[in-house]
């Protein structure tokens, strides 16, 4: 009966070798007299750990050292200005629409006489708002945008949140400031129908 | 005894029949059948006398004239003013020419129309977005300039974008058989006309606000709702109140706990069941003021509905459509030579697996 098992486990063992090629058969074979001493293999070791005293570093000093986030990191939120340094956003709500976490909100308002040079179209946002604790920066309304005006810094985290106070972000935080412009060339957008005379790559 | 009964016609549309009385345009019949083969109308308002014929995005072919003359029609002819014929064969949504000629006329209509849709109150509940998404070419190849005109006052209820307007002539024919007297009209000919109250008299009729609902752009909108909210933020609940002049029932459309606008309620094809008088349109913007029967039934297609998950939804036909129109058979044919190493003897999976064998 025994034999017959052992027969079976054999058999198995021979599958599993045909299966994957990978499984190695335990050796029990006597150690050699250097391994036995010990002190050989203490000695190799320790010489791994002494060069690695001298290899290149794998961390950094976070926060002062930041890493490169890459082109298509998705940070901090912009609300682009155009080159005249009007707001481009128009309140269309769209944005808002295709937020999948229903961070976004805004109160749209008319543009009065004397404000062309602030406001780009007859409509503005009043009050635009993103609640920080709920985007998930997944970047759709940067996609939605018609007027281009919705963007998402490359080269910006959100800063991390310790209370509950002012994770609302308002227009105050999120308009582009006209001494701190963001600029992404994106040559793969091209111009489309409500935005036909602007690309994306605004210097 | 002779028979009073009339004689019903036979129609068929997209290969659908339908039995209508003699008389009916063709795009009713269509609309009798269901919103699958109905095409689609811009300047057409059933309940509006007359309109129709204007702006050609109703255009079918005829492939048979009818059960005595069974030869096609020569050219696609406008739905909405063609009555039928008993034995009719008419081609929608079939027949290919019909949709690359709607293609052209979904061009033709955005030729001056500005593209402002996200500055535009209409956007979300517009005729023309729809009609465009549904039937139009993904790019322009417009590169002229659109018309323009100086703006116009036209009272304080009724705002008017003349740069938006299709010249659908829906307003003119509202003015002319719901208000008694009637003070705007299309003006000039052409490339030239555009809509406008003569001699920019203020509109202030008591039925005058009903020029807005039933403009299929963003040309007529209301002045009080002007930029108070996207359509589709809002939440539209039917209600209604005792009106002297008007039947009183309407849609109100909620921010909140705020009445921001209320309308008229439209039928399936996006046309006024009532016409609702200024009263109730412009002045009571109370929750107060109204009895409110329920949430206005919004189809699911509609960017209306988006964001909201009531209990009777209904998905969008759009991605059945697309399925139906890219579908393919599945090619279930590939190399199983390689699939013989890999698998196992059946009885390998007996003799591994003791779970198996009981």
């Amino acid at each position: 009966m025994r034999a017959q098992t052992d027969q079976q486990k054999t058999e198995d063992s021979k599958h599993l070798t045909m299966l994957t090629n990978r499984s190695k058969q335990v050796s029990n074979k006597e150690m050699t007299l250097a391994e036995r001493m010990y002190l050989p293999a203490i000695l190799g070791g320790l010489a791994i750990t002494i060069r690695h005293f001298f290899m290149k570093k794998a961390t950094i000093q976070y926060p002062e050292v930041k890493r490169y986030l890459g082109p298509v990191f998705r940070g901090h939120h912009v609300l682009k200005r155009d080159e005249q340094g009007r707001e481009r956003c128009t309140a269309c709500g769209l944005c808002a629409v295709a937020c999948p976490a229903e961070a976004i909100s805004m109160v749209a308002a008319e543009r009065k006489k004397g404000e062309e040079t602030l406001y780009r179209e007859e409509k503005y946002a009043a009050v635009y708002e993103i609640n920080m604790l709920r985007c998930i920066f997944c970047g759709l309304c940067e996609e939605a945008c018609p007027k281009q005006a919705v963007y998402l810094r490359h080269d910006r985290m959100v800063p991390v949140v310790t209370s509950r106070d002012g994770v609302i972000y308002g227009k105050d935080k999120l308009v582009e400031k006209l001494d701190d412009r963001y600029v992404r060339n994106n040559p793969d957008v091209k111009a489309t129908p409500t935005e036909p005379t602007l690309s994306r790559s605004v210097a | 005894m002779v028979d009073n009964q009339v004689q019903l016609v036979k129609v068929t549309v997209d290969g659908i029949e339908v039995e209508v009385e003699p008389g009916t345009t063709i795009l009713q019949a269509a609309r009798k059948i269901g919103p699958e083969v109905a095409p689609p109308a811009m300047c057409y308002y059933e309940p509006l006398k007359g309109s129709g014929g204007k702006c050609r995005a109703c255009l079918v072919r005829v492939a048979a004239g009818s059960a005595k003359d069974p030869r096609p029609m020569p050219k696609l002819v406008a739905s909405c003013i063609t009555p039928v014929q008993d034995g009719m064969v008419v081609e929608n949504f079939s027949n290919p020419a019909v949709l690359e000629a709607r293609k052209g006329i979904v061009e033709f209509l955005l030729i001056n129309h500005p593209l402002d849709c996200p500055v535009c109150d209409q956007a979300g509940e517009c005729d023309l977005q729809n009609f465009a998404f549904e039937h139009g070419a993904v790019q322009t190849r417009y590169e002229e300039e659109r018309r323009t005109f100086e703006k116009t006052d036209i009272g304080p209820f009724i705002q008017l974008h003349m740069t938006r307007c299709i010249l659908c002539y829906r307003c003119v024919y509202t003015a002319d058989q719901i208000t008694e007297k009637r003070v705007h009209g299309v003006l000039n000919r052409g490339d030239a006309s555009e809509i406008g109250t003569y001699i920019e008299k203020a509109i202030d009729n008591d039925f005058s606000g009903n020029v807005i609902d039933v403009c299929p752009v963003g040309a007529l909108t209301d002045k009080t709702y002007r930029f108070k909210n996207r359509v589709w933020f809002s939440k539209p609940v039917d209600a209604h109140r005792d009106c002297p002049t008007c039947s009183g029932k309407v849609s109100l459309w909620y921010r909140g706990s705020e009445v921001i606008r209320v309308t008229a309620r439209k039928n399936e094809w996006n046309e006024v069941k009532e016409f609702i008088c200024n009263t109730c349109r412009f002045d009571k913007k109370d929750t107060a003021d109204w009895v409110i029967e329920g949430p206005t039934k919004i189809s699911r297609a509609s960017v209306i509905s988006a964001n909201k998950y009531p209990k009777n939804l209904t998905v969008s036909s759009f991605g059945a459509r697309l399925a139906a129109a890219e579908y393919k058979p599945i090619n279930d044919e590939r190399d199983t030579s390689q699939l013989g190493i890999q698998q196992l003897p059946p009885e390998r999976f007996a003799k591994t697996l003791p779970s198996a064998k009981e």
